[in-house]
């Protein structure tokens, strides 16, 4: 599986935020986008994942599901949680997992991975934004596609937790996954190319 | 589960559990009943001759309150992404939605038209028919509402635009669903055309609504 | 013993779980004497039985406007003496008084049914009762609407005094639409006159009625007592599943 951008340009708001962007993801490959704040990391992962349209260039994906467009092949995890307060900790996570295709099976372990398996019952909105963080997480892991498009994965997390994040990519790299990650510091994907976005490049 | 019956419960669970909860629809339809008379003056015989008209309004009115909830609650804390990145049509998406909330507020607004119908002194006919044309005709409400949450979505205090968008074209079901109840009552125009047309905008706004709102959806959200 | 000794939510929770029961067994005793007294008073000449529907459903209107005068009061007690537990007598009420407004709205319009033929006339008392009822059901909106408790109790707490101000008000606003509409009939529903055979059982029964709202408040205040510290555990769950 290849995923591929060539020439990508795109716009916010009638603003141009970056154009002739290039780059070239394999299978087991993950890139990581840096640069200041609006230089597009968000808009990218965006465009990548169909929430948003270019205003030129190509995005390419080679060996993937061909019934499915790009955008369905992706988990996208954006600045929100998507969680809704009323519902408990369980619920929210089974209602991502049946919406998004995956089975009943992988809840609990899904839950256990991240560490909130014992609160699982509780409403959402008594989390915590690390809690919060990591149910968004663990929709990763219950539900399999191969690409994932991360904004900023590490916010709010704390160590214990972001090193857990590391291991989930790791482990979801070495089955053939790709990953694209916008962020500011690093985040445990080391041995992984670099894009970084703004100025005029 | 399938993943439209997931997003069917969970809507539908949501309506029940936030805020006011599935009768708070219900609560601002008695209301907008009860300041009518105010308004007119409390003649029983005047009353129950625009009855009809007092419960289309009130639950046209009703309908529309939560409206700009349905899609804006979902796109505010991100769930929309999600649901556009899903294998699931973003037409099904939304029709599923606009389902949940005909089920949690234009339902039970169908169920307390009779109670309601006691207060203006409507006869039992007449009753009957209103319920009768609502339980018809407040889907498609729903549905042509659901084209304006579209339209509003990334709106902030989108609600009253979002009335002002949507109550043009309700027109046709509030003048069919009146015609129909006071056909039941007074008679001379049979109670079958206008119904029967109330059904049909039924069924069209069902598709074209979810239609609709998915492309003011896929164009918005930039 | 000062009010200030209630305002621990244990301490309270103690003495109105020994006081419930004998409470809820003077509120069985004053219902079998009112009920005796209905059934001993006279017949209306005009309406037979029928009007001894006034039995329950004038209690109930005073009730109605009693426990919305009790809100105001606990409204009053979360805003400006801050009372622990202002707020949960406030929310556990709400519900109560809703409910006599509702029971004196139901049993007006069975007995206007034999009395005028139509269950709903647009009369001034039956129209201020429905207006009275709306409110109720406006205070019990916005506490399931606001989630977190103090925050709730404030909005309701400046709701439920608008209100309080705005009753007088909209009584008499009510009853002067009404006498425009209605110049000539005036349609009593609590009879013409207060004969004592009347007063006796109207009276036992508005005792019967208040001793029942004590009783179901008390009951309610510690409902909503352990409700809040349900949630209570939960949050520190939440917390200690963060490790904080």
């Amino acid at each position: 599986m290849r995923l591929g951008a060539s020439d990508l340009a795109c716009s916010r708001g009638g603003r141009e935020v970056f154009s002739g962007l290039r780059f070239e993801l394999s299978a087991g490959e993950a890139l990581v986008i840096t640069g200041a704040n609006g230089a597009g990391k968000s808009s990218l992962l965006r465009l990548i994942a169909g929430l948003l349209q270019p205003t030129g260039g190509t995005l390419l994906l080679d060996g993937g599901d061909t019934d499915l467009t790009l955008g369905e092949q992706v988990h996208y995890l954006g600045h929100q949680d998507a969680l809704k307060p009323s519902l408990t900790v369980a619920e929210n996570l089974a209602f991502w997992v049946q919406f998004l295709g995956g089975s009943q099976a992988a809840m609990a372990p899904a839950l256990a991975t991240i560490g909130l398996a014992g609160i699982a019952a509780l409403p959402a909105a008594y989390l915590s934004a690390g809690q919060r963080r990591r149910l968004s997480i663990a929709r990763l892991i219950a539900v399999k596609r191969p690409i994932w498009l991360l904004d900023e994965p590490t916010a709010a997390l704390d160590t214990e937790a972001q090193a857990t994040l590391a291991g989930l990519m790791a482990e979801h790299l070495s089955e053939g996954g790709l990953i694209v990650a916008a962020t500011h510091g690093p985040i445990g994907l080391e041995p992984a190319a670099e894009l970084k976005l703004g100025g005029r490049s | 589960m399938t993943a439209l019956t997931a997003l069917l419960v969970r809507d539908m669970r949501l309506a029940v559990r936030v805020g006011g909860g599935a009768l708070i629809g219900v609560l601002f339809f008695l209301i907008v009943v009860t300041i009518v008379p105010f308004a007119i003056g409390p003649d029983l015989a005047l009353l129950a001759q625009i009855g009809p008209a007092i419960l289309w309004l009130g639950a046209l009115l009703a309908s529309l309150l939560a409206l700009d909830r349905l899609i804006g609650a979902d796109y505010e804390d991100g769930s929309l992404d999600l649901i556009l990145t899903a294998r699931v049509p973003l037409e099904l998406a939304v029709a599923v939605k606009a389902l949940a909330h005909w089920l949690t507020t234009g339902l039970p607004l169908v169920a307390a038209a009779p109670l309601l119908g006691l207060l203006l002194n409507l006869d039992p006919t007449a009753t009957g028919a209103v319920a009768l044309t609502l339980a018809a005709g407040t889907p498609a409400l729903t549905f042509i509402g659901l084209v304006g949450a579209a339209l509003t979505v990334a709106l902030r205090r989108g609600g009253l635009l979002l009335a002002v968008l949507i109550l043009p074209l309700t027109i046709p079901v509030l003048i069919f669903g009146v015609a129909a109840s006071n056909a039941a009552v007074v008679g001379p125009v049979p109670f079958g055309p206008p119904f029967t047309i109330l059904c049909a905008l039924t069924l069209i706004s069902a598709v074209i609504g979810p239609i609709a709102a998915a492309a003011a959806l896929r164009h918005g959200l930039d | 013993m000062a009010l200030i000794d209630l305002a621990n939510p244990s301490r309270f929770l103690t003495l109105s779980g020994r006081l419930l029961p004998w409470l809820a067994g003077a509120t069985l005793f004053a219902f079998a004497f009112g009920v005796s007294q209905i059934i001993a008073s006279p017949d209306d000449y005009q309406q037979g039985a029928t009007a001894k529907i006034m039995f329950i459903h004038v209690p109930a209107a005073w009730l109605a406007m009693f426990i919305w005068a009790t809100m105001s009061v606990a409204a009053l007690g979360t805003l400006v003496w801050r009372h622990p537990l202002a707020d949960v007598a406030a929310k556990a009420a709400a519900p109560i008084g809703a409910a006599f407004t509702l029971q004196c709205l139901v049993t007006g319009m069975l007995w206007g049914r034999p009395m005028w033929g139509t269950y709903w006339v647009w009369d001034g008392r039956l129209t201020s009762v429905l207006v009275l009822f709306l409110m109720y059901l406006g205070v019990l909106a916005l506490w399931r609407t606001i989630e977190e408790p103090a925050r709730a109790a404030r909005a309701v707490a400046v709701l439920t005094l608008v209100g309080a101000i705005n009753l007088p008000i909209i009584k008499f606003s009510v009853d002067w639409w009404s006498t425009l509409h209605q110049p000539a009939s005036v349609l009593r529903l609590s009879g013409p006159t207060i004969h004592p055979s009347i007063l006796i059982p109207l009276l036992a029964m508005a005792l019967a009625f208040l001793l029942l709202f004590f009783t179901l408040h008390l009951a309610a205040m510690r409902n909503e007592i352990m409700r809040r510290r349900v949630r209570t555990l939960m949050l520190m769950q939440a917390d200690a599943a963060a490790g904080r």
